[in-house]
């Protein structure tokens, strides 16, 4: 009963959707306000509806109700609760559904907190949502039914994949949902001002925040994947550029160049058009990304489903939202009001730089992601493209980027100094020149790009601080003068400082875990010891020990540096008899500074068993790097200035040219 | 408006520019780092280059997996029917390894003819066959109705 109440309130909402975008659309043709409140209520009532619906299938998956095809494929009565609930998402129907509850997340928040958004703009905006909310709740209605229920229920059911069952793995998807989906926001607000004709400041101003949440979601996301392949997988790596992770990746690149371009827009009215584009190709990455991974045209971990049905239908939606968009910014784009002119050196020049590099970037990663369809469709041989190629081009790509990111905000905008800006970094520079010889001449690493990526870490973090200690004119002018300019200083140039200073301890943790590693394979028998850099790996005992629902085979290695003990971690084989499957579970020691980090393979008392033993320098940096990331992210979201449905304030008024209607609520 | 038309100018060249040596970039990247895939029978017919990055896929031939003692070395055989090639591995099998299973190896063809892996990949799914393989197998005759079943079923869960 419950599962038919949760097949029903989606079928509702399907229909509201079918109200919402089309009614508030010519409502706000024809100016009449009626139609365009309509928005408003049917977005919020169809987050209720959707809300609802989720809850019904959590409640399935909760109670075990195996008369549904749904849980019955991907749950069984003995797993953990966390289990039973992220199951609910760990599969395809379900994981659309959170998707589709996103995005009526988003579209509610925008009804509820957009109240100074100009009514025509809000109503058109939520038109959009309400078009990609139609497509997707059609697609799972018509292809995806997660309500599905069978005749005679079994007495148990399948298992949840023993991969997903694992709490870094139970939050990624509600995160990386949250930025993709987030993501349709700036989409339909770009969509919504093309159909005005109309981009300025204050457009910029509304757009940025939801970017920004989106863009922090992302992260998150992303990071929680890649932390879980790193102790799950027992690879010892974090990124494997694989078509999955990419397919996050991409947007996430095309969502940062975005957030910077919309502060050029806000603060000096140019990039309009370039700022709309990024918009729908952020977004457009998002569909992607959900469909290659939805489809099942590339093979991963990921991919749910291989129904061709399926795959044909995200391609329509696909192609309908990415050729609609951009058929009307082409269109539409030329008559926008060019904005303010600027020099190559200057702020603008340096955002500018930032949006060129990282959407060149993303074609780059796109490119090597899809270059295996293509030949694959042309019947030119089964390739693979593997880590080598993307270290090859986003690598040197990345370099300008980072240097230019720490100069950037000390330029001036239409027409920065750059030798100014150089001499006021120029410790970050010495020090950064220094990390970079230092690490040529001792670390004995092939190739120059690990040592400059040392020096782009040092730089960007000795920079970034130098930054801040410059705006505040920290020991040039009085404690009291410094104390106040850091109290006036707003707080997204605080999110912004924070958020550099985390892209330099990610890329820290990046260039250590993977220039920099220590990795040992070997037979081990108990009591054998093993040399990884300055630790010695010593197998202790292995032993056998049963789980909720699995039967694990734990190693337990002691880990001492010199004659101090520094920890003991234990490594696992699981086997989970359900799902007849295995898992393998990392045993790691983190210190600040590095990972130590050991995998159990196959093996037996007599035989000894394999291990894979590493030195991971400073991949905790990676993890705290985009935490850290995030939390700019948040700070800068708490800026009063973009603060969701903030009242407009007096520092407002010298950007905007459209009035703010005070009357809106 | 002649300020107009130089930005509008420079910002052109400049993505021009960047766009051109990203072009160049991922074309040599591509040349260096593609990595095709190879049969067991492309690789009797010595379609395969030695020494060169490759994937082979095939079945795991029953009976083949040896372990050193007191080593982590492992070595089995591929095959897709027609033909095997003795596979080298020195580290920890995916936990799905299993004799009869569809696998793909990436590494390098030895002048002796047989494979140095460094990379040995088993889908975590039971039922699952790696595209490539089924192929691989098809081409060969090797392909069995039950495997067709099974690699139809591909990722259910």
């Amino acid at each position: 009963m419950i599962a038919e109440i949760g097949h029903f309130a989606l079928i509702a909402a399907f229909v509201l959707a079918a109200v919402q975008m089309s009614f508030p659309l010519y409502g706000a043709h024809r100016g009449d306000i009626g139609l365009m409140d309509l928005a408003k209520t049917t977005a919020l009532a169809q987050f209720a509806l959707v809300l609802l619906s989720f809850a019904a299938l959590v409640n399935a998956f909760v109670t075990s109700d195996f008369s549904v095809l749904n849980v019955i494929q991907n749950s069984h009565s003995d797993k953990p609760l966390l289990y039973k609930i992220s199951g609910a998402w760990g599969n395809h129907e379900g994981s659309l559904l959170l998707w589709v509850l996103i995005l009526t997340l988003f579209g509610a928040m925008v009804a509820s907190f957009g109240r100074n958004l100009p009514p025509q703009l809000r109503a058109r905006t939520l038109a959009i949502q309400g078009m990609i909310a139609f497509g997707f709740i059609a697609f799972m209605l018509f292809t995806s039914n997660p309500f599905e229920r069978v005749l005679v229920p079994p007495a148990n059911g399948q298992g949840l994949n023993p991969l997903l069952q694992d709490p870094g793995l139970a939050f990624h998807p509600p995160f990386l949902y949250f930025g993709y989906v987030g993501l349709s926001i700036s989409f339909s607000f770009a969509v919504a001002a093309l159909i005005e004709g109309k981009v300025d400041a204050a457009w910029a101003r509304w757009v940025r925040p939801w970017t920004l949440a989106a863009w922090c979601g992302l992260s998150v996301g992303i990071g929680l994947g890649s932390w879980w392949a790193y102790y799950e997988l027992g690879w010892g790596g974090f990124w494997f550029w694989d078509p999955v992770e990419n397919a996050s990746f991409i947007p996430w690149l095309f969502a940062t160049a975005l957030l910077h371009s919309a502060i050029v827009v806000e603060k000096r009215d140019a990039l309009k058009s370039w700022t709309i584009l990024l918009a729908i190709l952020a977004f457009s990455m998002s569909l992607l990304g959900t469909f290659l991974v939805r489809s099942g045209v590339l093979t991963s971990v990921h991919a749910f489903a291989t129904d061709p049905e399926r795959g044909v239908f995200i391609l329509l939606l696909l192609v309908i939202a990415i050729g609609g968009s951009l058929t009307l910014f082409a269109i539409r784009a030329p008559s926008l009001q060019p904005g303010g002119l600027f020099r190559p050196i200057s702020r603008e020049g340096g955002l500018l730089l930032n949006n060129l590099f990282l959407s060149v970037a993303a074609l780059t990663v796109l490119l090597g992601t899809l270059y295996p369809l293509f030949l694959d469709v042309l019947e030119a041989g089964k390739v693979s493209v593997g880590p080598p190629y993307f270290n090859a081009t986003f690598g040197p790509l990345m370099v300008p980027i980072l240097a230019a990111m720490v100069v950037g905000p000390l330029l001036s905008w239409k027409r920065g100094d750059i030798l100014s800006a150089l001499s006021t970094l120029w410790f970050a520079g010495t020090v950064a020149l220094a990390a970079i010889a230092i690490t040529l001449i001792y670390s004995g690493v092939d190739g120059i790009l690990p040592a400059i990526g040392v020096g782009a870490a040092a730089w960007i973090i000795i920079g970034s601080c130098m930054e801040l200690a410059e705006r505040v004119k920290l020991f040039q002018s009085s404690a009291a003068d410094t104390w106040r300019r850091l109290r006036q200083t707003p707080r997204s140039v605080y999110g912004m400082t924070i958020a550099h200073l985390g892209v330099g301890v990610l890329l820290a943790g990046v260039i250590g875990t993977t220039a920099f590693k220590t990795e040992s394979v070997q037979n081990m028998k108990i009591g054998q010891s093993v040399a990884v850099s300055n630790y010695t790996f010593t197998l202790d005992n292995v032993v056998s020990l049963q789980g909720p629902n699995y039967v694990a085979e734990r190693a337990v290695f002691v880990i001492t540096e010199g004659d101090s003990l520094i920890a003991s971690v234990n490594a696992e084989r699981r086997r989970y008899p359900v799902e007849q499957d295995m898992t393998t579970e990392a045993g790691i020691h983190t210190t600040w500074l590095a990972d130590l980090y050991a995998v159990i393979g196959e093996g037996s008392r007599s035989a000894g068993w394999t291990t894979r033993l590493y030195k991971n320098p400073l991949t905790p940096w990676i993890w705290f790097g985009t935490i850290i990331m995030a939390i700019g992210g948040l700070v800068s979201l708490s800026d009063r200035r973009l603060r969701i449905g903030a009242p407009s304030n007096s520092r407002k008024k010298a950007v905007s040219s459209r009035p703010i209607p005070a009357g809106a609520q | 408006m002649r300020s107009r038309k130089r930005q509008r100018l420079w910002l052109v060249s400049l993505a021009v520019i960047l766009l051109g040596g990203a072009a160049a970039l991922a074309v040599t990247a591509f040349e260096e780092n593609i990595v095709f895939f190879r049969s067991p029978s492309d690789i009797a017919e010595g379609k395969a280059e030695i020494g060169r990055l490759i994937r082979i896929g095939g079945l795991v031939e029953e009976g083949s997996v040896k372990r050193t003692a007191g080593s982590s070395e492992i070595s089995f055989s591929l095959t897709d029917g027609g033909a095997s090639v003795p596979v080298i591995y020195n580290g920890i099998l995916p936990d799905l390894f299993r004799e009869a299973q569809g696998v793909v190896a990436q590494g390098r063809l030895q002048t002796d003819g047989s494979f140095l892996a460094v990379e040995v990949l088993a889908k975590h799914d039971e039922s699952y066959m790696p595209p490539e393989v089924a192929e691989a197998l098809k081409k060969s005759g090797y392909w069995q109705e039950n495997n067709a079943e099974e690699g139809m079923k591909g990722h259910t869960k």
